[in-house]
């Protein structure tokens, strides 16, 4: 998140998009609450009428996979009606910044952006004009044909209400009623928020779902001001810390790119993601990325190596070749690997396409599964048409402490870092992670040095000094606050800071990243985390309860990052003359010497005409992006499945540069996409309830929560169900190109069928977050653990596609087609 | 007649005073126990759920029981409060039986589970995890650039580790020369 849950009280009109917090994130909606209390406009935009549909003022129903369109006809909506925060639109986003006049938009070309090839963009074209010296030429009046302000124009000028009606099924009045009340926070003084979560990322134009709704944001000057911002509702309790950490194939901690091969040396590696600019006004904060990585690989192998070799150890992925999810499993399924964490994870449920995903895991040699209790991937040998005396797995299922068997800090969405204690032993065996792991590696550690091996040193020579560790290498204590404070970093000799001269004495915690050092004087196991536990100690258990600011920042309660920064960008908060944008809810406001309220993020000495955004090379929004795979605005495309088979907005059906799994010889047989088929002719999508989390794996085997949700269910409306001949309750079966799966129907009113181009297209949802481990049909032998109430139902995973984002592979779970008959027909 | 919450309450509240009840309170009163929370050792922890972060008080006994788990009223984000999920934390701790409390190793192509220690578990997975590696371990791809990567391990996991725990595990996998590595965020 741009800013943080308690924040919400600040808006003043609320867009639930993409997610559903009174389910998902119950009590974020206290927050959401006394906004609306505070006379804010709460906005629902979801297939579903959802339980936050339920306490909205406006709900509007909207087909899975049509996002892009929805916010596309807002942005038409705000340029045609000059509804922009106009100084902030000119100051702080790249609206003026004149772009390459070979640029093509979708709608002089056939569907797609310029440099199309293939399957890939060659983005030459999506670039700016530059002058003489390489500075970016600028038309600041916003008037000139080329300048990015005109082009979005272009661009959305064919997201008319009517097109958008069509292809999302929005009723046009309703539309423009979202929009209408959405945009009137486009005043200085009135703040717009979006929350949003799976509904937008599960999604082949995911990113871009996002991207869209962060043009209308800059655009109403929405990013930095309490009670505006962008917020993802994440979910789980520490996924923002485990992204934080780098636990993906493509970013090391604090989001440093993992190196490629293409990146020779550690030079080589600063040289190509240090990012350069002309714009005088901007900060360009990534241009201290070598200080981060340098710091970085002291982490890893503290004094034991140079910063060359230590950067030589750490593995790098081929060029383009992407090692995300779905490629894991299908290089699984391909046989490529012999060995498999699932560590505190259940892919057998929580992945696309779970039939392959199981299938998958028979080609290993072995896994290893940590994990509070039995699951589907530890167990998949013995699961639904498994035969495991075909099987050659061999299977570790090792028992973990839970998280008040141990201490440690988890991160919120909203960049929050909270401490948590230990209150009891695990129980019998069970291990905390953090001593399984450490145990694992001074084994392996000591084989190596015993028989050696392909370069043992990577390995051997890792700094781990968090304990004791006795003299066979095993029983390591881990000791969790020397873990904590080597996140944070420490000098690794005395030192004079270049830029403040300020001296630092070996052994000194560093008490903020802007202390780091390039030249391997410094560690630093996560730049952004840096000030957590320097010389003021632990911050993330900070539990001071005053809250000064009068927004609800409580900078005193916890820590987060960076710099217990609460909001995000707040330097666009006020405008060039450092005057807050709103004074009733200034995030920062300055005193005469300096900044005061919330720690102050891009925002220079007032008059210093500082760009806002200072992680952006340029320092400004990009409301024109040319970074990403798949366009540089946003476009609608349908979803790999869809009931259509043109796409109504252009010729260009599906987002021309997604992965085509389905493909031959790319993904595998079990890699089926169906799409305008007679025989699967329902949208689905995938959803959550409050009492079960993600597979299950924790809440299935809590008779309390089972006791309130104890099926695999599918809600669909009246209409669908009569046609069917349906009766709520009754036993169904959902199956897509993938699988099928048995669930219970749940007929409602609240679901209504969409018309989609004048033709009626149904929708259903079912929850995902069975599986058959608790089911009362299994097998259970006389030591197996048996729950006390059992559940009904499989993975809704079974049905969905092997296919992902174009930008970050995210597997598209939120649109597919399915077809549903009742269990006792014919 | 419409009815609220407040009406309702109301009501029942008549209603034993009545005598509703059928029985009297009257000796139970005066054996009226303290708190179970009394005498317990309080410690705070955050939810494991999803990502709000709310705060939960947990109280044991001196023979480190679980016996209370509650909203912690000091935290800005809840305030006391807890979803479904939160308030049924208690179930996770002391007396699920279900959780697993030993290592468990399946043998290929074996139909169960067999109980082992952890000295030999670790023992073999750390023999499995050198031979995978040592077998699959590339120091330069076909174009002759420098890898060192092993191709032949994957690990997905976990958002639901702390902090600290993140950081040691992708240390410890990237000191391996993995590079399928993954988790939650991805999905």
């Amino acid at each position: 998140m741009t800013n943080h849950w308690t924040d919400f009280q600040n808006s003043d009109c609320i867009l639930i998009m993409g997610s559903n917090p009174a389910s998902n994130h119950p009590v974020s909606f206290k927050w959401i609450t006394k906004a609306v209390e505070r006379g804010a406009t709460l906005i629902c935009v979801d297939p579903r009428f959802t339980q936050s549909a339920a306490k909205s003022h406006i709900y509007a129903p909207l087909r899975s996979g049509t996002d892009i369109a929805f916010l596309g006809g807002m942005i038409k909506y705000i340029l045609d009606n000059h509804l922009i925060q106009e100084e902030y639109v000119k100051n702080y986003t790249n609206a003026g910044f004149l772009v390459n006049p070979l640029c093509k938009l979708p709608g002089e070309n056939g569907g797609v952006f310029s440099g199309l090839q293939g399957e890939t963009y060659d983005k030459d074209t999506w670039s700016y004009q530059r002058d003489a010296e390489g500075a970016i030429k600028k038309d600041i009046t916003l008037r000139d044909p080329s300048c990015v302000y005109q082009l979005l124009k272009k661009q959305y000028g064919r997201y008319s209400p009517e097109m958008v009606s069509r292809i999302t099924g929005t009723p046009g009045d309703k539309l423009l009623e979202v929009y209408k009340e959405y945009t009137k926070t486009s005043r200085p003084d009135k703040a717009g928020n979006i929350l949003y979560a799976m509904g937008w990322t599960q999604h082949t134009v995911g990113t871009q779902n996002i991207r869209a709704m962060s043009i209308i944001q800059t655009l109403l000057g929405n990013v930095g001001i309490a009670g505006g911002g962008i917020q993802a509702l994440r979910g789980e309790s520490n996924v923002q810390g485990s992204t934080d950490f780098g636990l993906l194939f493509n970013t090391l901690p604090g989001y440093l790119a993992a190196p490629l091969a293409s990146h020779r040396t550690l030079a080589v590696y600063n040289e190509k993601l240090t990012p350069k600019t002309t714009e005088q006004r901007s900060l360009n904060w990534w241009k201290n990325f070598p200080k981060y990585s340098a710091s970085l690989l002291r982490a890893f192998y503290g004094m034991n190596a140079s910063l060359e070799e230590a950067y030589s150890y750490l593995p790098k992925v081929d060029d383009g070749v992407d090692c995300s999810w779905l490629s894991l499993f299908d290089q699984m399924y391909k046989g490529q690997f012999s060995g498999f964490f699932a560590w505190g994870m259940n892919p057998a449920v929580s992945g696309a396409n779970v039939f392959k995903v199981r299938q998958a895991m028979t080609r290993l040699d072995w896994m290893v599964n940590v994990n509070l209790f039995d699951n589907e991937t530890g167990d998949f040998w013995r699961g639904p048409g498994m035969d495991p005396k075909k099987i050659k797995t061999e299977v570790f299922l090792l028992p973990c402490a839970f998280s008040f068997e141990k201490e440690g800090s988890i991160t919120n969405s909203g960049r929050l870092m909270q401490w948590r204690y230990k209150a009891v032993a695990p129980p019998g065996e069970a291990r905390p992670d953090s001593k399984i792991i450490t145990e694992l590696y001074f084994r392996i550690k000591k084989l190596y040095e015993r028989e050696g091996g392909p370069l043992p040193e990577a390995i051997t020579r890792l700094a781990w000094n968090y304990g004791t560790s006795d003299v066979d290498g095993g029983r390591a204590e881990v000791d969790i606050h020397a873990v904590a404070k080597e996140i944070n970093g420490y000098f690794l000799e005395d030192k004079i800071d270049p830029a403040s001269k300020r001296a630092f004495k070996k052994g000194e915690p560093v008490p903020a990243f802007a202390f780091l050092q390039d030249d391997g004087s410094t560690s630093s196991g996560c730049w952004v985390y840096c000030n957590s536990y320097a010389e003021q100690g632990n911050m993330s258990a900070r539990r001071g309860k005053k809250d000064a600011s009068g927004i609800g920042l409580s900078s005193e309660w916890a820590w987060s990052w960076p710099m217990n920064r609460r909001i995000i960008y707040n330097g666009a908060s006020v405008d060039m003359k450092g005057v807050p944008w709103d004074a009733k809810r200034a995030v920062i406001s300055w005193d005469g010497t300096k900044w005061t309220g919330d720690v102050p993020d891009g925002a220079g000495n007032p008059g210093s005409e500082r760009a806002p955004f200072i992680m952006k090379p340029d320092g400004v929004a990009s409301i024109f992006g040319p970074g990403l795979a798949d366009g540089p605005f946003p476009e609608h495309y349908e979803p790999l499945e869809s009931p259509l088979k043109k796409n109504l907005l252009s010729p260009q059906m599906n987002n021309p540069v997604i992965k085509r799994w389905d493909r031959p010889g790319v993904g595998t047989e079990m890699d089926i996409a169906r799409s305008a088929d007679p025989l699967f002719p329902i949208v689905c999508t995938t959803m959550r309830v409050s009492e079960h989390w993600q597979s299950g794996v924790l809440t299935r085997w809590q008779p309390w929560l089972v006791e309130m949700e104890p099926a695999l269910f599918v809600e669909m409306s009246v209409e669908l169900a009569k046609e069917r001949g349906i009766k709520n309750g009754e036993q169904i079966f959902i199956k897509s190109a993938r699988g099928q799966a048995e669930a219970i129907a749940m007929v409602t009113a609240r679901f209504k069928p969409f018309t989609i181009d004048g033709k009626i297209v149904h929708q259903v949802a079912l929850p995902w977050h069975f599986g058959w481990a608790t089911s009362a049909t299994r097998l259970y032998g006389p030591k197996d653990k048996k729950p006390e109430l059992f559940t009904y139902g499989n993975a809704a995973n079974r049905l969905t596609p092997t296919i992902g984002d174009a930008n970050t592979m995210i597997p598209e779970s939120k649109a597919f087609m399915v077809d549903i008959s009742r269990k006792g027909a014919a | 007649m419409p009815i609220t919450r407040r009406g309702f309450l109301k009501v029942s509240g008549m209603v034993l005073a009545a005598g509703g009840l059928g029985i009297s309170i009257k000796p139970i009163s005066a054996y009226a126990k303290p708190l179970k929370i009394k005498y317990a050792k309080e410690t705070t922890t955050i939810c494991p759920y999803c990502s709000v972060g709310c705060s939960i008080i947990v109280s044991t006994t001196g023979e480190g029981k679980i016996i209370n788990t509650e909203g912690d009223p000091d935290s800005p984000i809840n305030g006391g409060a807890l979803c479904s999920k939160g308030s049924a934390l208690y179930q996770m701790g002391t007396g699920n039986s279900n959780r697993l409390t030993k290592p468990l190793y399946r043998a290929p192509y074996a139909g169960d589970w067999q109980e082992v220690s952890w000295e030999w578990a670790l023992d073999k997975i750390a023999r499995n995890v050198k031979k995978s590696r040592d077998k699959s371990f590339r120091l330069t791809n076909d174009q002759g650039q420098i890898v060192n990567r092993t191709e032949g391990i994957a690990s997905v996991g976990s958002a639901a580790l702390d902090n600290e725990e993140c950081y040691l595990y992708q240390k410890f996998l990237r000191g391996l020369g993995l590079v399928y590595i993954e988790h939650q965020a991805r999905i």
